[in-house]
């Protein structure tokens, strides 16, 4: 599973990355020459959208923003999430119910609400929409970790590593952490593939990045307009690329899960 | 001047704080441990032998709080030790045996790991090749073989658990094992394999056992020294010889009866009638008079002293009370 998922993911990175060579076209600039809306044909395998740009060369420039949204989204829930949950949850006591607090307050909102509300104050921009969506996603992360701390660190064989003397810093990373870690996948993926979806929403209502950035989000959201048309292939090939990418990040995550957990394998 | 014994506990109270109520897990219990002696915790659940048992390295789980009392390893007070000091007692000097051996062992660390773990912990020159070569010897010694250290903690059954935990106990060579309940989870041939070879480490590094079981037959078969536990209070101390051949305290003589015997095969076992005191609110007085066939006006006003009956046998119980020498 991590194999297929690690395949899916990486290809979709390097066709990002061999973007500039191997399109065949400009993705934000239309030739006078082409066709609007045009079906797909032999000179344009995906069509063009409404401005005669072509489609194929959108959708492989058109990762980037979304690869990197999600991987700094996720980078910055991590840093931030985890330790807290791990730190609160293993003090308790009056740090964690104020820390608890706070989380839980966040929390409350719906997400994107929260997205929409940071991304607008923040303004658009890629690491921008990485932080707004980061707010959401730290509060997933810390119940799970608090959660998960506040059962392991019941468990005897915590009790026998402080009675074996080892330190409290110790106890947290060799003991706690590792058993923690496969829950915390499992939330990187779903906020993984979230912070896809995430990015195309901010994207749709103008919080995202502009026009001149080739962005499958944006196509998603920009073609939807012209489906009653007939028009499908504006969103056909973007949204398969995100459904793609949220794809190959959930199979990682599960099969990630079954690796760090060893009672799971075999 | 007398040689300070290798743990040293007096008037030792422990207390769980609770929203309904303070609970006297453990009430003023003296003893002295010398180096080298098997010493027996018996008592039902509850009845404060585990928490006596976590006190001794200050793991008393929440909301317990070592209330009074001195605990004393080499004649220094453990109670009054800083964190540092504390943790190089623990896994050191004295080392603890739990009694799930399911959940003992850190299931992502490999069988190895866990011994890098606890010797750096200690020894923090030591390289990771010389603690493998010891890990090897004692999974050896174990009866493990030493091919496995590398495999993860479930691939093994709970025998095989239990003695990797004796084997982690004993790699620092401490001075005292407390082993709580080390057998109770296992079937009853696992149980005697586990015990010998516990007894025969012990007898190679000369250290000392505290034993803790709900099972006195256990405890009479493999320790010297036997402590009788009942809500939280020491009701009867004896050598085991003595304990078996003349028990005083009434509850020692109803644990007794009721373990069966092969050779007395038409012998009615015996049960102890009632169950034992909810500890939030414990019977004022002995707190076994409720269960006692022999309890008297006396027992229900007042809780009896501990005396000395000769021999260093102490008990609990107004019957006796004239006979001994009152301790402290």
């Amino acid at each position: 599973m991590v194999i297929v998922g690690i395949v899916i993911v990486l290809a979709i990175v390097i066709m990002t990355a061999l973007a500039p060579w191997t399109a065949p076209h400009d993705p934000t600039k239309a030739e006078s020459s082409n066709p609007i809306r045009a079906p797909p044909s032999f000179q344009f395998p995906m069509g063009t959208n409404h401005l005669g740009i072509d489609m194929l060369s959108r959708t492989l420039f058109g990762g980037s923003v979304m690869l990197q949204v999600s991987a700094l989204s996720v980078i910055l829930c991590f840093l931030v999430g985890v330790p807290l949950g791990l730190f609160s949850s293993y003090a308790g006591g009056l740090l964690d119910s104020g820390v608890s607090l706070v989380i839980d307050a966040v929390y409350a909102f719906p997400g994107l609400i929260i997205a929409i509300a940071v991304a607008a104050v923040l303004g658009p921009g890629v690491i921008n929409m990485a932080l707004s969506i980061a707010v959401v996603y730290i509060p997933s992360y810390f119940r799970i970790v608090r959660s998960q701390v506040l059962s392991i660190k019941e468990l005897t064989y915590v009790e026998a590593a402080k009675a074996s003397g080892a330190k409290w810093y110790t106890v947290l990373s060799d003991y706690i952490l590792p058993n923690v870690l496969p829950s915390i996948v499992i939330v990187a993926t779903i906020n993984f593939a979230d912070a896809v979806l995430t990015a195309a929403g901010l994207t749709f209502i103008g919080l995202g990045v502009t026009y001149d950035i080739p962005d499958w989000g944006w196509d998603l959201t920009n073609g939807r307009q012209y489906l009653s048309s007939g028009a499908w292939w504006i969103i056909f090939f973007p949204g398969l690329m995100i459904i793609l990418l949220a794809l190959g990040f959930t199979l990682i995550g599960e099969g990630l899960s079954e690796l760090l957990n060893p009672k799971l394998q075999r | 001047m007398t040689k300070t014994p290798l743990l040293e506990i007096n008037s030792l109270s422990v207390d769980y704080r609770t929203s309904r109520g303070t609970v006297h897990a453990v009430d003023d219990v003296s003893f002295t441990l010398e180096k080298g002696e098997k010493l027996g915790l018996a008592g039902e659940s509850g009845s404060g032998k585990s928490t006596l048992g976590l006190s001794i390295i200050r793991l008393v789980p929440y909301p317990g709080v070592i209330g009074r009392g001195q605990i004393k390893v080499d004649g220094k007070d453990v109670l009054k030790m800083h964190e540092d000091e504390l943790r190089s007692i623990r896994g050191r000097r004295v080392a603890y045996v739990f009694q799930d051996p399911m959940m003992s062992l850190n299931p992502v660390k490999r069988i190895g790991d866990h011994f890098v773990e606890l010797l750096r912990t200690h020894e923090p020159t030591m390289d990771r090749k010389h603690v493998m070569e010891r890990a090897e010897t004692i999974l050896k010694d174990l009866g493990i073989q030493p091919e496995r250290i590398d495999d993860y903690p479930h691939q093994f059954s709970g025998g095989m658990r239990q003695r990797i935990m004796i084997g982690l106990a004993i790699a620092l060579n401490p001075d005292l094992i407390i082993a709580d309940e080390p057998t109770t989870a296992l079937d009853v041939i696992v149980q005697a394999k586990i015990l010998d070879l516990l007894e025969n480490l012990r007898k190679t590094y000369n250290m000392a056992l505290i034993l803790i079981s709900h099972d006195l037959s256990i405890i009479l078969e493999r320790c010297d020294k036997i402590i009788v536990m009942y809500a939280g209070h020491m009701v009867e101390y004896a050598s085991s010889a003595e304990l078996y051949s003349s028990p005083i305290h009434p509850y020692t003589q109803k644990l007794l009866r009721s373990i069966p015997n092969i050779e007395l095969s038409d012998q009615k076992l015996l049960a102890i009638p009632g169950s034992p005191p909810n500890m939030l609110n414990p019977p004022k007085g002995c707190p076994f008079w409720p269960r006692c066939a022999d309890s008297e006006e006396a027992c229900k006003r007042k809780a009896p002293p501990l005396v000395d009956v000769g021999n260093n046998h102490l008990v609990r119980c107004f019957r006796h009370d004239e006979k001994g020498v009152l301790v402290e």
